[in-house]
């Protein structure tokens, strides 16, 4: 128990409540955004079919989880299983998109790469249909392993916690990946002048390809880590391009550092309206939004582009 | 001579043979009556609305050819003639659902139309159903605002009855069960649904218990899906009692994340929809949760014959018992069937006109599979009925869900009396509803 928090004292409580809430909502949050805010970065592609890799992702787990769950084998095969089959569904997704429909309009005008990502979207999800039916699946199993622990008078899920870990272990994952491997080297210098990398002898081709399979893979994990936890059904990949995009638009695109600041920050203001006022909930994270890109148009962690002429 | 004798004896007995298999061929005499049947069969309320009503329509309908109800419903077709189905997906815009219903009217000729889940579709299709003359039997939605603000409906009928029902029903049986409550939270979403559930909650709870508080009102965005901050905000509140009207996907993952933190074991929790959702959660569903089921059906109906073939007959075909939306759409077509066998009965079987088919629905009692309907109110076309809540318990031993602790309110007792608007009589206390 820490002494720290004393349950007469609710305004520590109230505190202690939206650090871990808005903790566990921006854990969430970056896992979601970390692939979109690397494919913006790298190839300049909005890419609205990433809530289709998350609707996939969360399918396949489910649908893992129903195959080994109650079959009495360990439980934390199950976890693996569910992860493998989601990066499984990405890699496939992420190079059949990239492959068939995005080659050919690298370069294009920005509107049309977000229009043939969101017809690649729709696509998707009818896909979903033809396969899965209108019906949901849900894979609770792992949630209700985790069990729940105390923290003072508060009640947390120890899948909760799990979901922070995971999110702390990708950012650091992509620190060290981004600077101290040669392709994370090379790749933020095409984030940075793909034209001059292309210059050196960088072959900007393959990296898109390669960027593009590895943030479909993590938008298909963060729908298989979510799906314990939610409902899975049809449209649950609409809700999360709304939120992952303004969570990049806060934190800047391409930047891993923003990602997470952003999360950080839409998660505790979110927190924050539920516990003090809920009546704004549904607006205070595009307010963060708006009021962050009034003062820095391209996100926190994005240097001014200078100008080329 | 003899050619042409034959010919004509030939034509005769071909004549006749043509004439013998006409009548004897078809069972009707009429040609069929084509119904429009509109639900959602995609997106996020197909798996708790759209498909059990869409699937209770096809069992129906196919019993209704077949004449293989019970009585009173055991006459073949309506007013003897079979019924020629049409499903549409409610899915999309409700623009998208306005241009679906002239199709269905226009292009495909429908005689009558039963449908709609979405609050928002049955309000645009309501004027569009009187411009276009066609009898309309708005199945599911619950807003009181259809009659309330226009009241001259001709065409336009609505069996079930409104959703400020449900309200306040959980409000009286919360109070009489649940006895002296200081204060209670909710937890619904953030659109018209969600925020007229709770205002007639919170109405209903005022003229009942006037000395309770509400605490927390939370109202996440329809299909959040993550509701930590809202767990926590309610484990760490005052509040013993915690009322909430989500469905479907929300609900489940509700469940879910609240059950994995114990928010069940610290508090009462009551789900004016949670009976749409007992079987899919199953042991999921923690005990002592106060369920609604948007009137008195599923496992909270009355023992009755039609009950009885229609949950085994549903079973059988789609694997599941019927939850609420199959009685909703079940009781609609019946009620249709009820009125348009009267009117025929009133012509000695000849097809009745849309206006007699009016005439004989407007005011009707009839039965439906779990209660008696009437249509009593906006001058016949709104129908009122009992209904009921109860506690959630796992059997353990059959392994199944069950309902315990069931009370039924009447009908003039949790629904506004003729006249007067929802809010007004809520606001005014619940003046003139006979309980007893």
């Amino acid at each position: 128990m820490l002494h720290l928090v004393d349950p007469e004292n609710s305004f520590v409580l109230l505190a202690l409540a939206i650090l871990t809430d808005g903790l566990v909502y921006a854990a969430y949050l970056f896992i979601v955004a970390i692939g979109l805010s690397l494919i913006f970065g790298v190839m300049k592609i909005l890419n609205v079919a990433h809530g289709a890799f998350y609707a996939f992702g969360a399918y396949c787990a489910a649908t893992a989880a129903g195959m080994y769950f109650d079959k009495g084998l360990p439980e934390a095969g199950g976890f693996l299983a569910m992860a493998l089959a989601a990066l499984a569904v990405g890699l496939v997704l992420g190079l059949l998109l990239e492959r068939t429909i995005l080659r050919f309009v690298y370069g294009k005008d920005e509107v049309i790469i977000v229009l043939v990502t969101y017809a690649a979207f729709l696509i998707l999800e009818d896909v979903i249909i033809i396969i899965w039916g209108p019906s949901s699946l849900s894979a609770y199993q792992p949630l209700i392993a985790a069990g729940n622990f105390m923290l003072g008078p508060l009640i947390l899920s120890g899948y909760d916690l799990g979901l922070v870990l995971l999110a702390i272990f990708l950012a650091i994952g992509s620190f060290l990946g981004l600077r101290h491997t040669r392709y994370g080297r090379l790749l933020t210098a095409v984030i940075f002048d793909r034209e001059t990398a292309a210059a050196f002898g960088v072959n900007v081709t393959l990296f898109f390809t390669i960027t593009f399979i590895i943030g479909a893979m993590l938008g298909a994990l963060g729908g298989a880590v979510m799906a314990p936890k939610i409902s899975v059904t049809l449209g649950i990949g609409v809700e999360v391009i709304v939120l992952a995009f303004a969570v990049v638009a806060v934190g800047g695109m391409g930047s891993i550092e923003g990602a997470l600041v952003g999360a950080l920050i839409v998660g505790l203001c979110r927190a924050a309206a539920v516990h003090m006022l809920p009546q704004v909930e549904l607006f205070v994270i595009y307010a963060v939004m708006a009021f962050v890109l009034v003062f820095r148009p391209h996100g926190l962690f994005t240097r001014a582009q200078p100008r080329k002429i | 001579m003899g050619l042409r004798f034959g010919i004509g004896r030939l034509s005769a007995i071909g004549a006749g043979a043509a004439l013998s298999v006409a009548l004897t061929a078809s069972a009707y005499a009429q040609e069929p009556v084509k119904l429009g049947i509109v639900s959602f069969l995609t997106g996020p309320a197909a798996v708790p609305f759209g498909v059990p009503g869409r699937n209770a329509a096809e069992l129906i309908i196919d019993a209704i050819n077949k004449g293989s109800l019970p009585a009173p419903y055991n006459s073949k077709g309506l007013g003897g003639a079979s019924i020629e189905a049409r499903y549409v997906d409610e899915a999309g815009s409700t623009a998208n659902q306005v241009t679906e219903y002239r199709n269905l009217v226009q292009r495909d000729g429908v005689d009558a139309v039963v449908g709609y889940v979405s609050s928002g579709n049955c309000l645009a299709v309501a004027p569009v159903a009187e411009e276009m003359k066609t009898i309309t039997v708005l199945y599911d939605c619950g807003t009181p605002r259809i009659f309330e603000e226009d009241p001259n409906h001709k065409y336009v009928f609505r069996v079930t009855p409104t959703a400020t029902m449900d309200s306040v029903g959980a409000a009286r049986y919360v109070v009489d069960k649940k006895g002296d409550i200081k204060s209670f939270s909710g937890l619904n979403q953030n659109y018209a649904w969600g925020q007229d559930s709770w205002r007639d909650f919170v109405l209903a709870m005022k003229a009942l218990a006037p000395n309770a508080t509400v605490d927390r009102e939370l109202f996440p965005k329809f299909l959040a899906g993550e509701y930590g901050a809202e767990i926590t905000s309610l484990l760490t509140s005052e509040a013993e009692l915690v009322h909430s009207s989500f469905y479907g996907g929300d609900l489940e993952s509700f469940v879910a994340q609240a059950t994995g933190r114990g928010l069940s074991q610290r508090k009462t929790m009551i789900f004016s929809c949670g009976e749409s959702a007992m079987f899919r959660l199953g042991n999921r569903m923690p005990d002592g949760t106060i369920i609604g089921g948007r009137g008195p059906h599923g496992v909270l109906a009355r023992e009755s014959e039609l009950n009885t073939w229609f949950q085994k007959e549903y079973a059988a075909r789609f694997g599941t018992p019927p939850t609420y939306p199959s009685y909703h759409m079940a009781q609609s077509i019946l009620g249709l069937k009820a009125a348009w066998d009267k009117a025929a009965a009133a012509k000695n079987g000849a097809r009745p006109s849309t206006d007699e088919i009016i005439a004989a629905f407007e005011g009707l009692e009839f039965d439906g599979p779990s209660t008696r309907i009437s249509m009593a109110r906006a001058n016949g076309h709104q129908g009122i009925s009992e209904t009921a809540y109860g506690v959630f318990k796992f059997n353990k031993e059959a392994n199944r869900p069950e309902v315990v602790d069931i009370v039924r309110y009447p009908a003039e007792c949790v629904n506004p009396p003729d006249g007067v608007t929802s809010q007004e009589w809520l606001e005014g206390g619940m003046k003139g509803a006979k309980c007893d």
